[in-house]
């Protein structure tokens, strides 16, 4: 067989440019399954040692004040291993140099120093020392967006009173791998902080000596959750808890999971078209080759190699083509996944990431790849292989044309003859020609998905703070507050407008169906928060009754009419029957809506508000900034135009590297399909459009027989690849569909039209790499021959 | 089929003029073939006038479709020059050449090259469509005794019939000459003569002065002059006085 390695080699060496053009598309296919699948479980391995060695709990919960008797009742529920009590409080921070709003979760040291649960990984310098008030550890993201070091300091406004702090140290933790603000849809590392501090600095702040307002415990294996999250709540109601929650639900944790999916869904989706597209080039390149070494096999054969012999030599031909895709794409993926890697750990803040690449996803990318490479082949090879000699010698039946579609219907006459060929042409191998468009089009279809992102993220934010929520700045208090206090800011100076809203902690419960969140109340006449029909119309807060937003009810699996009970999580916790009036649509977070003096009757109190939107005079901005800093009833502000900057600032770098890589894999494809058609065209026709050359016509002009075919099936393709990708877009926004936000499908014609042209552009270059053969056809040696 | 009445049963004589078409002088060519030099011709002298029918005769590598290729402008000359009515076309960019195998010659091949995706008159139209005066299609075809057949792709024809098919297609532009490289070197020889006698027609009827090359020593008696080729030069140029009718030949 050594001889047959030679040929081997050699045609491997002759087809190179084709066989190049299979390996990019190969190579993608394999580097976005390495990337997807090990960077996903190079997160999951990270994310699974931190949280084991920073000990993350299992259950969490907030409640308004226990004493600390209470940790004991709670250690006795069995199946519960370690509980830590905690203080935590939302504070406001006043950094010189740094004039926008900024809030922080305070969140205490025990006194020992030694937290035993959600333990923060000190990254530089110390812990704090928990009999001091003034130092804190801060968490990392922050202290580098302000640059911030051991020694320097910041004010913190806590519960009222105007305190300096002193960072010791920067710390990650597994409770706040991702930084998000509750409420905040992504996060903002600027304006939001995590600070430790001693548990008796706080404690003695906030009135919490021998008390607790938040509490983390650890379950012992095969504890059973929602026993043991009833059990908590029962005992924990009459302090004021909130709802405990187990892993699942805590947020940072959340943001995590749903990410994993993510990266699981694009390590199906993308992969697979890669290799498919593969799978087709290689179909048609071995089916050429092996049909233009007719006359080889049969000599061959007539030297007494077997037919396995042959399929063998030819497999061998396809897996060398494939083994250089794999293992380019096992390298290019490494790489690329450490790269995603590096951009997620900028979002999720790990102390380390431990990159995990698996044998298995070796395993399974070589699989498939190989699996569909011979799949896609096998057929060709076996009835190349099969042919007696004797009849493998003779030269290939000519091709059988007939006329087209279009000429039966009486349409020929207005096609000049280097038409009708490239029509023939196309009809002659409808499914080869459906392929090849099938091909481009998944081509255009990914490039979609790149664009998709960044116009579903766009529509998102136009939505929610252009026909939403107007306001320039919303503004919490610290607790229920009196109308009253809407008048002290209405009285700042630049406050043009000012609108109260209420917010209150809810157990929403329907059938055995339960969801936990909040209900806003809104005034009516409001100018400047509305609610959204299903079809994006404000509508005004219902009169009566509460609207949900439609996935809560798709959740709750409520409709218009039916009664929800309605769990109040503060006050005096009463438990209400609410007749649901309505469904609205918001693309970010699940509540309840509410006219706010229907809210406040439910409740039972008076005129109570939780905050304020307000309208500033830009002018004045920094001004407001202050006195909301320095108002103790003011809980914190956000500012509408920073969450977008902040948000747009985030996404920016992981959405530039989606759209690059997005770009150069529709590229790849594009001129995999195109070039491979033209190349397997040019080889199967050179004699034809050589004849054609003979007979007087023009490069121009032949080039427009053999170019117009590629350019047919491209135009062809970016309708279909429109389609397909709209399917893709809708695919993936169905599966990334979650509680924290529903992804809308929406596609710009920017989006469009970028992916039609960037499948034109590598088509139109794989064109013009061909042209470029085209136009040194040998005219004397083509016709001199039979093909 | 050729219609038989029009056929002399007698030699035919043809009109040739003294009009010059092809003046070939000193016509060298050398291929280089990595580092062998393969000299194809040596040194040709030719004149082609017109209306004649030409035979190149000569072995293989004697030159013959060196020279022919030269002739339609498909190749380049090393050294010499090649008048086509008084164009010097060794000249001739690679644009001029193109038109000049749009407009003036006509090839016909030993393995046809038509267009598979094309049918019989399709074939010929494809000419037709970019020819300055060309004749009508049809017309074309039936010359070579093919007017039922036109709607028939390649694969639908035999091997004769395409190649008039073929030659329908070199002559429908009106070229002035008609270059025919082993038209017949495919056939059998019953389906050879039948292909020779459309050549033939297409001289007598139209004047197209005609060279073809074979290695068919016997096809050299349908032809006004002979013309031998070995080793890249003319070794002799036999006139034949009266050419023999196609029918007549036999090998």
């Amino acid at each position: 067989m050594k001889a047959l390695d030679h040929k081997l080699r050699r045609d491997l060496w002759k087809m190179k440019g084709q066989a190049f053009a299979i390996i990019l598309v190969i190579l993608s296919g394999v580097s976005t399954l390495v990337m997807f699948l090990s960077t996903m479980n190079s997160l999951t391995l990270t994310r699974d040692i931190f949280y084991r060695d920073y000990r993350f709990g299992d259950v969490f919960i907030s409640l308004k004040r226990a004493p600390e008797s209470i940790k004991h009742r709670i250690s006795e529920i069995p199946g519960v291993d370690t509980v830590e009590t905690r203080v935590v409080a939302d504070v406001k921070l006043d950094i010189k140099g740094f004039p926008e709003p900024v809030t922080a979760r305070l969140v205490s040291v025990p006194d020992d120093g030694k937290p035993l649960l959600n333990r923060p990984y000190i990254r530089k310098g110390r812990m704090v020392d928990p009999w001091k008030d003034d130092e804190v550890v801060v968490s990392e993201a922050f202290a580098d967006a302000h640059r911030f070091s051991s020694g320097d300091s910041f004010t913190a406004i806590i519960n009222g009173r105007f305190k300096k702090l002193v960072i010791v140290g920067t710390a990650l933790s597994p409770e706040y791998v991702i930084q998000v603000r509750p409420g905040a849809i992504s996060p903002d590392f600027k304006r939001y902080a995590i600070l430790w501090m001693g548990r008796n600095a706080i404690g003695t702040a906030y009135d919490m000596k021998g008390a607790f307002n938040d509490l983390v415990l650890t379950l012992s294996p095969h504890a059973n959750l929602n026993d043991i999250l009833a059990k908590i709540d029962n005992i924990l109601d009459e302090y004021g808890g909130l709802g405990s929650y187990g892993r699942k639900d805590q947020i940072s944790n959340r943001f995590l999971s749903e990410e994993f999916r993510q990266l699981q869904r694009f390590a199906e989706i993308f992969p697979a078209i890669f290799i498919g597209v593969a799978a087709f080039l290689l179909n048609v390149v071995i089916n050429r080759t092996v049909s233009t070494q007719r006359e080889q096999i049969a000599a061959l054969k007539a030297f007494g190699y077997s037919t396995l012999d042959i399929g063998i030599h030819y497999v061998k031909l396809i897996i060398m083509i494939v083994l250089i895709g794999l293992g380019g794409g096992i390298g290019v993926g490494i790489w690329f996944g450490k790269g995603l890697g590096e951009i997620y750990m900028e979002f999720y803040r790990f102390p380390y990431l431990i990159y995990d690449l698996r044998p298995s996803v070796v395993g399974i990318a070589s699989l498939v790849t190989i699996g569909s490479a011979l799949l896609g082949t096998v057929h060709s090879v076996w009835n190349a292989a099969k042919v007696p000699p004797a009849k493998a010698m003779w030269p290939e039946p000519p091709a059988r044309f007939k006329e087209t579609i279009v000429e039966k219907i009486g349409l020929g006459r207005f096609l000049s003859q280097p038409t009708r060929i490239i029509l023939r042409n196309i009809e002659r191998r409808p499914v080869k020609a459906f392929l090849s468009v099938l091909g481009i089009a998944l081509a255009c279809a990914i490039m979609m998905t790149s664009g998709f992102f960044k116009d579903a993220v766009d529509f998102m934010v136009d939505i929610q703070f252009r026909l939403s929520q107007k306001e320039d700045m919303s503004v919490t208090f610290t607790e229920p507050t009196s109308r009253k206090a809407v008048y002290e800011l209405k009285g700042l100076r630049g406050v043009e407008h000012a609108e109260v809203f209420r917010s209150v902690p809810v157990r929403l419960k329907y059938g055995h169906r339960s969801y936990r969140t909040s209900i806003n109340g809104i005034e009516q006449g409001n100018r400047l928060h509305f609610l959204l029909d299903m079809r994006l119309k404000p509508v005004a807060p219902p009169q009566s009754g509460i609207v949900l937003t439609d996935y809560l009810g798709t959740i709750l699996g409520v409709k218009e009419g039916d009664m929800l009970t309605v769990e109040i999580l503060e006050g005096s916790r009463p438990v209400r029957q609410v007749p649901v009036t309505g469904l609205i649509k918001q693309y970010i977070g699940l509540m309840g809506y509410m006219d706010i003096n229907a809210l406040n009757r439910l409740m039972r109190e008076g005129n109570a508000v939780s905050g304020v939107y307000l309208i500033a005079d830009s002018l004045y901005q920094r001004e407001i900034y202050r006195k909301l800093v320095e108002m103790p009833r003011v809980a914190g502000t956000i500012v509408r135009k920073d969450e977008i900057r902040n948000f747009y600032e985030t996404q920016a770098e992981a959405l530039l590297f989606f759209t690059f890589v997005a770009t150069v894999l529709t590229g790849i494809i594009a001129f995999g399909v195109v070039y491979n058609s033209a190349r397997i065209s040019l080889s199967e026709r050179s004699r034809e459009l050589a004849s054609l050359r003979v007979l007087g016509y023009t490069r121009a002009e032949i080039s427009y027989i053999f170019l117009g075919e590629l350019g047919l099936l491209t135009l062809a393709a970016i309708p279909l690849g429109f389609i397909i990708g709209c399917g893709i877009c809708r695919y993936i926004a169905i599966a990334l569909t979650s509680d924290l936000f529903r992804v809308p499908v929406v596609l710009e014609p920017n989006t469009y039209s970028l992916a039609a042209a960037v499948v034109i552009v590598s088509a139109s270059l794989s064109g013009l790499i061909v042209r470029h053969r085209l136009d040194h056809l040998d005219l004397v040696a083509v016709l001199k021959t039979k093909e | 089929m050729l219609n038989k009445k029009n056929i002399d049963k007698e030699a035919v004589q043809t009109s040739v003029s003294e009009e010059t078409v092809f003046k070939v002088k000193r016509l060298k060519k050398v291929y280089e073939m990595g580092e062998v030099k393969v000299h194809a011709l040596r040194g040709v002298d030719l004149e082609l006038y017109s209306g004649e029918i030409i035979v190149l005769l000569g072995p293989s590598g004697s030159g013959k479709s060196t020279l022919l290729n030269i002739l339609g402008g498909l190749d380049t000359a090393t050294e010499g020059y090649v008048e086509y009515r008084g164009k010097d076309i060794t000249k001739a960019t690679e644009k001029e050449l193109t038109d000049y195998r749009r407009y003036h010659v006509g090839f016909v091949f030993q393995f046809y090259n038509l267009i598979p995706s094309l049918t019989a008159l399709e074939n010929v139209s494809v000419v037709t469509e970019i020819a300055k005066n060309p004749m009508k299609p049809e017309d074309a075809l039936s010359i070579v005794g093919l007017g039922e057949r036109l709607g028939h792709f390649p694969s639908q024809l035999s091997g004769g019939e395409q190649q008039r098919i073929a030659i329908a297609r070199a002559i429908a532009k009106n070229p002035e000459v008609l270059l025919c490289d082993e038209p017949t070197g495919a056939l059998d020889s019953s389906t050879g003569i039948v292909v020779l006698e459309a050549l033939e027609r297409v001289n007598r009827e139209l004047g197209t002065a005609t060279i073809i090359i074979t290695h068919n020593v016997d096809i050299a008696g349908m032809a006004n002059r002979v013309i031998h080729l070995s080793n890249g030069l003319i070794s002799e140029i036999t006139k034949n006085p009266v050419r023999k009718p196609p029918r007549e030949l036999h090998w």
